[in-house]
């Protein structure tokens, strides 16, 4: 079972649950493809849950399915206690905001945001559209058509026309990734607000982790069809337990070990013939083998011999082959005797100096930031380093 | 002279244009033309009793309405027929597509005499050699226009992304109420422009029509005929007619064009 | 792009029965008929009806008696074809790609004059061509007509007249084709030191070559059977095989020898055509 099933059999919770719940749910196309398999996910009512992926992982079916747009091949769908599974998506409590908006280009902005309301025949569409035209300051553009606004507004009017039904649920397909990076990162904030002052849940697809890491209260990072990790942004990032999230979220260094010792505080690992510890908190596998995880950024560089702040891990023998000045850090690649090349990134403190390519420096981690993960795993699973 | 060198090619498109619009000139000049005689086509004097007179020469205005008749019922079908297998192609999967689209193109490739004749051997071989008349000339006007008529909504219906109707049914709307409050309004054009086509199509045949007419005549015979007995002028008050209506009708098309092509991008 | 989630099931089906019933009907059944009819016994008649006697021989004298008439429509309407072919070219090149913001307006009047009587335009270049009119007179003033030389009654006036009357045909599939070709690719060709006429030849030409076969299709075929062009524009003695068919199945009742014609001039087209698509080697049209 997966871990979100396992927590919630654990916390003993029964079939009413309150918020979005996906139990096994799976969907293969006609053609052999399997874009989801066997999915269990517990959103909490009015949480904010990110899925996070690469394209074509499965997020956004899992997003159709919820919102009635497809139908799964097996599992179970429930909302509030109700199941949902096979409902046709216009007796769903749920509603999307589309990728490219899907405003509708014959009709003027407030008929686009009335329209859910108008087809469950709700009375008083007025003063609730214009109330909501204000919420998302476009009430002075209620009589013009789609195409006379910008991209932002369309994205606002989007969102409002889904807000305005007060669904159980809001899906949001990827809503912010035809915005230039400004209008995103306003966005972003923007969303979160709402959300925060609506209450409502909201289930958010994106490829981008910083806009994930960013907006939501739990993140499921997804690959191939499957929930690799599911947590707050801080876990997911400091604690992976898989090369894929490693890899997905920030960067990561993964080093070849083995497995010398594991005690009930912390794992030994020979590291090319230094020792280095991992806490057993951190130490996401059984077997004989690993990869020891570290991020740059918590990597210490400095010279050779030099005492560093960070009583621990000490790797000497490591020769500077790129530096790159990125103004906040600087990006340096650093050649370790067993022939990798490791990326560290220090911070332009102004406390160290600047190395250079050729320098022979010594590299330093404080234990408590690595992590061991399955050595059967590609080292490279989510660097995203290929073209897709 | 180098302006006419950079520009020659767009000149030489504008001459051959312009070749294109001489008979209509023509056309509109022999309107007002009081000929000497029946049987020479020239211009000779000025009047406008080819105007006022319009229903003057016999039998010309019944084969109009004959012509408009057979134009809006055919139209009318030939629309309805082709709209529907059109969505059937964009929107539905079914066995025998390829088989479907070779059906749709033949017609509008085969020529018309060809057409024609096949359709009298069916009417012939059924036993409605002493029917021959609008309902035949009707049926044959329908066969043909349908092609057009799907590839003209197909085209349209193509170009429309689903996303919309998703919406649609994502904010309650039940399938019925998703076609006719988003999918047909976005759809219409196309099938205006289709119908508009069918009817030129249907009011301009001649081959076909003639070869399957009996005794009924439509306009473009009634001028076939008239040109043996010397051709009365109110024809051409006729096709000036048509060509300032179809003018306006394309102007205002493309205007209305204008606003609803902004509104798709 | 236009993603689109095609649906299974019987809706599809239904939507499509009432054309494809039409179509098979009245377009497929009805050249069963016409196959028939040409194998009938010439000795009926459509009053007293036609006995089936597989009678080959119909088609055999069909081509003896009328072979006349179709060679010269196969000529003329080749001829029109190339004339249209060179003229269209100009002018769906003149759209494509020298018209700027007046594309839509041109393609507009391409088609516009074509809105008015098929009939009536062909009457007009009666008038236009007449002996006395103003192309005789300057084909004669500059002496490529003889003093008492005429363009109405010959060939020359029906080919002229069958290639304005095709010419859109030829146009919209040519400039659809054109409009089609990314001008970076002329681009490209004249930074690799291709003169205007090379990069014409060797990009342009080819890449518009389905252009070219749909468009010279789309006018050919239609062109050997017309037989308004001749009747309105050229002699009587100089008939087309579309007259012929028309005059055989009406005036002389002579079903079975109509009948054959016609399949003939399918069966003729319909090889010329597969021959010419071959050979050109685009093989989708749609």
């Amino acid at each position: 079972m997966s871990q979100v099933a396992e927590a919630a059999t654990a916390a003993g919770e029964e079939a009413s649950y309150d918020g979005l719940r996906l139990r096994g749910v799976t969907k293969t196309y006609p053609n052999g493809f399997t874009a989801v398999r066997d999915l269990d996910l517990d959103v909490p009512r009015g949480s904010f849950i990110a899925l996070l992926g690469p394209s074509g992982c499965g997020k956004t079916t899992t997003l159709r399915m919820v919102a009635g747009l497809e139908t799964p091949s097996s599992g179970a769908i429930t909302l509030a206690g109700n199941d949902i599974t096979y409902a046709k998506p216009y007796k769903r409590p749920v509603n999307t905001v589309f990728q490219n908006y899907a405003l509708f280009p014959h009709l003027d902005i407030f008929e686009n945001v009335a329209f859910g309301l108008k087809r469950r025949k709700v009375k008083d569409v007025d003063a609730q559209v214009r109330q909501m035209l204000d919420l998302v300051e476009l009430d002075s553009q209620a009589r013009k058509r789609p195409t006379q606004l910008s991209g932002g507004q369309q994205q606002r009017v989007a969102l409002a026309r889904a807000l305005i039904n007060r669904p159980e649920v809001l899906l949001l397909d990827e809503p912010l990734g035809a915005l230039d990076l400004k209008l995103r990162r306003a966005m972003q904030i923007e969303i979160k607000r709402i959300q925060v002052e609506v209450g409502l849940t909201f289930v958010h697809v994106t490829h981008d982790q910083e806009e994930a890491m960013t907006m939501a209260d739990t993140v499921a990072v997804m690959n191939a069809g499957v929930i690799e990790q599911l947590g707050a942004p801080a876990e997911l990032y400091e604690n992976p337990r898989s090369t894929f999230v490693a890899n997905f979220l920030g960067q990561s260094n993964l080093i070849e070990g083995t497995v010398v010792s594991r005690g009930s505080d912390t794992t030994s690992v020979d590291m090319h013939g230094i020792g280095v510890s991992v806490p057993a908190a951190r130490t996401h596998t059984d077997g004989d083998k690993g990869w020891i995880g570290i991020r740059p950024e918590k990597v210490l560089i400095g010279e050779e011999g030099e005492a560093l702040d960070a009583p621990g891990n000490t790797i000497p023998g490591g020769v500077v082959t790129d530096v790159s000045f990125n103004g906040v850090s600087t990006q340096y690649l650093v050649r370790m005797p067993w022939g990798q090349e490791l990326q560290v990134f220090a911070q332009n403190t102004g406390r160290t100096r600047m190395f250079r390519t050729g320098d022979r420096v010594e590299l330093s981690w404080r234990p408590e930031y690595a992590f061991l993960l399955d050595f059967s795993q590609d080292a490279s699973a989510g660097s995203q380093r290929d073209d897709d | 002279m180098r302006w006419i060198r950079e520009h020659l090619v767009l000149l030489l498109g504008l001459l051959v244009l312009l070749y294109t619009f001489v008979p209509i000139f023509v056309v509109v000049l022999m309107s007002f033309n009081d000929p000497d005689s029946r049987n020479v086509y020239r211009f000779d004097g000025f009047t406008l009793d080819n105007w006022t007179n319009f229903c003057g020469a016999e039998g010309m205005c019944s084969s109009l309405v004959r012509s408009i008749e057979i134009g809006l019922l055919s139209t009318l079908v030939a629309t309805i027929l082709g709209t529907l297998m059109a969505f059937a192609l964009v929107r539905h999967d079914f066995a025998g597509r390829s088989a479907t689209n070779l059906l749709i193109f033949l017609p509008m490739a085969a020529p018309e005499i060809v057409l024609g004749s096949s359709l009298l051997a069916l009417f012939v071989a059924s036993g409605f050699a002493g029917q021959l008349g609008f309902w035949t000339i009707l049926i044959a006007h329908i066969m043909f226009c349908l092609s057009f008529v799907v590839v003209t909504v197909r085209a349209r219906l193509a170009g429309m992304n689903d996303t919309l109707e998703q919406a649609a049914m994502d904010l309650y709307a039940t399938p019925a109420q998703t076609f006719w409050r988003v999918t047909f309004p976005l759809v219409f054009p196309g099938i205006l422009g289709a119908a508009l086509l069918s009817f030129s199509l249907s009011f301009d045949d001649f081959i076909v029509t003639n070869l399957n007419a009996g005794t009924t005549t439509t306009f473009p015979m009634y001028v076939w005929g008239a040109n043996q007995r010397g051709v009365p002028m109110q024809v051409n008050a006729v096709g000036t007619l048509m060509f300032i209506v179809s003018v306006a009708i394309v102007v205002v098309g493309e205007l209305n064009n204008r606003r609803r092509r902004a509104a798709l991008t | 792009m236009a993603e689109m989630t095609r649906r299974r099931g019987r809706v599809g089906y239904l939507l499509i029965i009432p054309a494809i019933a039409w179509l098979v009907v009245f377009f497929v059944v009805p050249f069963y008929s016409l196959l028939a009819t040409s194998l009938y016994d010439p000795a009926g008649s459509d009053f007293r009806g036609y006995e089936m006697t597989y009678h080959l021989s119909n088609y055999w004298d069909a081509i003896s008696e009328f072979k006349g008439p179709l060679g010269r429509s196969l000529l003329y309407g080749a001829i029109a074809t190339l004339l249209c072919l060179v003229l269209g070219y100009v002018l769906a090149y003149a759209i494509a790609f020298k018209a700027g913001r007046w594309k839509n307006l041109m393609l507009v009047l391409v088609i516009a004059p074509f809105f008015t009587s098929f009939l009536l335009r062909t009457l007009s270049w009666k008038l236009i061509l007449a002996d006395d009119g103003p192309v005789v007179s300057v084909l004669q003033f500059v002496h490529l007509l003889g003093d008492d030389g005429r363009l109405l009654a010959t060939p020359v006036a029906v080919v002229a007249g069958l290639t304005y009357n095709f010419l859109p045909f030829m146009v919209l599939p040519l400039f659809a084709s054109l409009d089609k070709i990314d001008h970076r690719l002329v681009e490209a060709s004249s930074d690799l030191y291709g003169n205007p006429v090379v990069s014409f030849f060797k990009v342009t030409w080819p890449l518009s070559l389905p252009g070219v076969v749909s468009g010279t299709l789309l006018t050919f075929i239609p062109a050997v059977g017309d037989y308004i062009n001749q009747g309105l524009l050229g002699s009587p003695n100089q008939r087309m095989i579309g007259s012929v068919i028309q005059s055989q199945f009406v005036d002389a009742n002579n079903y079975p020898s109509a009948a054959a014609l016609s399949m003939i001039l399918m069966v003729l087209i319909v090889v010329m055509v597969l021959v010419y698509v071959r050979r050109a080697g685009t093989e989708e049209l749609l």
